[in-house]
């Protein structure tokens, strides 16, 4: 991480749910640092709030939600106090996001084009006359092919992959310095996975675009990201550089996902189930690590004392009562 | 799209043929026997059986059929027993007079429970939210005829706002020169606006009535079909690219809430068109229900017969309608369909 001020900064962050079955405690003391041009990686399992972590960066939240403390900023300007046209002037033109299942997240009853022109018309001064252009060019940068005619194609006459070549091209076309790209390959087909994911890496690279990856797959991750945030059940337990995660993890839980992770060199016998579930959120009783009962370094003081934040090396950042410990080499 | 509405029209004609022969079946099924009725409570069985024979009854089913049907094809849906008018020629009076009231019924109730929907689905629990129910609770569970009467009661007896509420117009004026059949339009194409203004007067009470009936399922339907479209992945979508909030709700969620609108819009049209009978009977509203509530009270089959015909064509046409405007709103909607 480099010293001038990160593009995006989340500080302690906590979130609730008010449902009828209680209150969900969705994301804890949660902070995230994202430098610009920079590729994080968020990773955890399903529900471990890493997609409602995205939406509440960009207050998109449900009426439900509840920020209970905390302080986002994003190039300066504090995220939670501005007032909703403010977000609107961010949302899309300097913070853009896609979302997992592509086909649902584009309106069924509206040409393609039509969407992109919207957020051409939102946030910039094109002209009505050149809009269409634009938005053909934007159809282009993703390599659609013949963008001329997709430019009035309804979704559903696209397959998926090509659905998600519109949403990086509506997501894209204010040149945004942020995205958050959540689970964007999930529903695709591996060879289409793996054309979205270069596209998204290679057009961030371009326009040094930091990027936000949000995934559940930790190989994906490792592949593209620069840094790796783990989350479960709502806490951020780890973040270090890619390389240093898979070189020296000191979480147990990332150790576990590691050894989880499928690659050609481990056999399949080898690869190691992280026991248990994660805890149910809506308890008022949740131990100060919500990994402690699926944990197997887990010692007397996991449940009672404030999560330690433990630095190993700059950037490397652990929170956990009794981390895997390393010989020096 | 012509190639579609064709299609669709010699579809329904297997319907119209079914719908033929059902109601005459039904039609000779009820019960009370139309020439004795007509013969009147002192007749001698010959005369009844002089009227049998007049009305062809002597005849046998397949017989009378056949006549029936070749009456049919020259457009002639018989005589009304007990006005002796042809059938065809009190259709083409009442029909339009209906028309004209479900219409005005139906435009009142969009223009108020569509907007409130909407809001009641943007604000949740709300006090908006709880008068949008109250309404429709009051609106459906309060039946016409007494809505009606309540409407009369204040407007003309109590207030005196509105004219006296019997028929389409005051009798000091002249019926406008028939195009369509509507007052309103009629007397709009004779720019006499005297006259609309007449008929608007005598409108508003039975229609906002029908209004007000019909505007508790469209509230409900637009609040539902509202919160399930806002919560759907592309309005995040919108909201994420920082469209503003009118953009999103109405370019994005209203046009995608709006199938199921049209749905129930179609529906209370073909329920309402022949059963407000009630209201028609509480304003002496000279409508198509009331015609062939009477016609059915005296066994006088031949209205019957037209009525029910001429209703299963309207619901032709509106289903065809609301095929056609399904398209319009949503692309996935093959037109071929």
């Amino acid at each position: 991480m480099n010293a001038e001020a990160p593009l995006l900064s989340v500080k302690d962050y906590s979130l609730e749910f008010r449902t009828r079955s209680g209150t969900v405690h969705a994301l804890e003391d949660v902070s995230i640092e994202v430098a610009r041009g920079e590729t994080v990686g968020i990773v955890g399992e399903s529900g471990s709030g890493k997609s409602v972590l995205s939406f509440g960066i960009l207050r998109i939240l449900d009426a439900a939600a509840d920020v209970r403390a905390g302080a986002i900023s994003f190039a300066g300007m504090d995220m939670l106090a501005a007032k909703e046209s403010a977000l609107q002037q961010v949302r899309g033109r300097e913070i853009a996001m896609i979302f997992q299942n592509p086909r649902t997240a584009l309106n069924p009853i509206r040409k393609i084009g039509r969407q992109i022109e919207d957020v051409l018309r939102t946030h910039t001064s094109t002209l009505q006359a050149d809009l269409k252009k634009k938005a053909i060019e934007c159809l282009a940068q993703v390599r659609i092919t013949d963008p001329e005619r997709r430019y009035s194609a309804y979704p559903f006459e696209l397959s998926g992959g090509q659905c998600q070549r519109v949403m990086i091209a509506l997501a894209l076309a204010c040149n945004p310095s942020l995205l958050i790209a959540d689970e964007p390959t999930t529903g695709l087909d591996v060879t289409t996975q793996a054309a979205i994911m270069e596209l998204v890496s290679e057009l961030a690279r371009e326009r040094s675009m930091a990027t936000i990856l949000i995934t559940h797959d930790l190989a994906l991750a490792s592949e593209y990201c620069d840094r790796i945030v783990v989350m479960h059940a709502g806490h951020v337990v780890e973040s270090a550089p890619t390389a240093r995660l898979f070189e020296r993890p000191r979480h147990p839980y990332t150790a576990r996902l590691i050894a989880s992770t499928p690659s050609p060199e481990v056999e399949i016998d080898s690869l190691a189930s992280i026991p248990g579930n994660l805890p149910d959120l809506r308890r008022n009783d949740l131990p100060k690590c919500r990994f402690h009962a699926r944990c197997d370094r887990a010692v007397a003081q996991c449940t009672v004392g404030p999560l330690p934040e433990a630095t190993f090396e700059p950037g490397h950042r652990v929170r956990c009562f009794n981390p895997l410990a390393y010989t020096a080499p | 799209m012509l190639k579609m509405i064709l299609r669709r029209l010699a579809g329904a004609i297997p319907n119209i043929v079914g719908v033929v022969i059902v109601t005459f079946l039904l039609t000779r099924a009820l019960p009370g026997d139309p020439a004795a009725y007509f013969a009147g409570p002192s007749a001698t069985t010959e005369a009844i059986e002089q009227i049998r024979a007049q009305l062809g009854l002597d005849k046998s089913l397949p017989h009378q059929f056949v006549l029936y049907l070749k009456e049919l094809a020259s457009g002639d849906l018989g005589n009304s027993l007990s006005t002796g008018q042809p059938v065809l020629a009190e259709i083409r009076t009442r029909l339009p007079a209906s028309l004209e009231l479900t219409l005005c019924g139906l435009v009142l109730a969009c223009v108020t429970a569509i907007p409130l929907g909407v809001l009641a689905a943007t604000r949740p629990g709300s006090w908006i939210d709880h008068l949008c129910r109250m309404l429709a609770t009051a609106g459906v569970s309060l039946p016409t005829f007494f809505t009606g009467l309540l409407l009369a009661y204040v407007c003309y007896f109590l207030l005196g706002i509105s004219p006296s509420p019997v028929g389409r117009l005051d009798v000091s004026f002249p019926a406008p020169a028939t195009v369509t059949g509507l007052y309103l339009v009629d007397s709009l194409i004779a720019r006499d606006m005297e006259t609309f203004r007449a008929a608007a007067a005598q409108l508003i009470l039975p229609a906002a009535t029908l209004g007000l009936f019909v505007m508790a399922p469209l509230m409900r339907m637009t609040r539902a079909s509202m919160l399930g479209v806002l919560s759907s992945d592309f309005i995040r979508t919108a909201r994420a690219s920082g469209l503003s909030g009118t953009k999103v709700l109405y370019t994005y969620a209203f046009r995608n809430a709006l199938l199921p609108i049209v749905t129930t819009l179609g529906m209370v049209f073909s329920f309402l068109l022949g059963s407000n009978v009630l209201v028609e009977k509480v304003f002496a509203w000279p409508g198509i229900g009331s015609y062939v509530i009477e016609a059915l009270v005296s066994s006088d089959y031949a209205p019957v017969q037209g009525f029910v015909l001429t209703m299963a064509l309207v619901y032709v046409m509106l289903n065809l309608a609301i095929d056609v405007m399904y398209g319009v709103i949503d692309p996935r909607v093959g037109i071929e369909g």
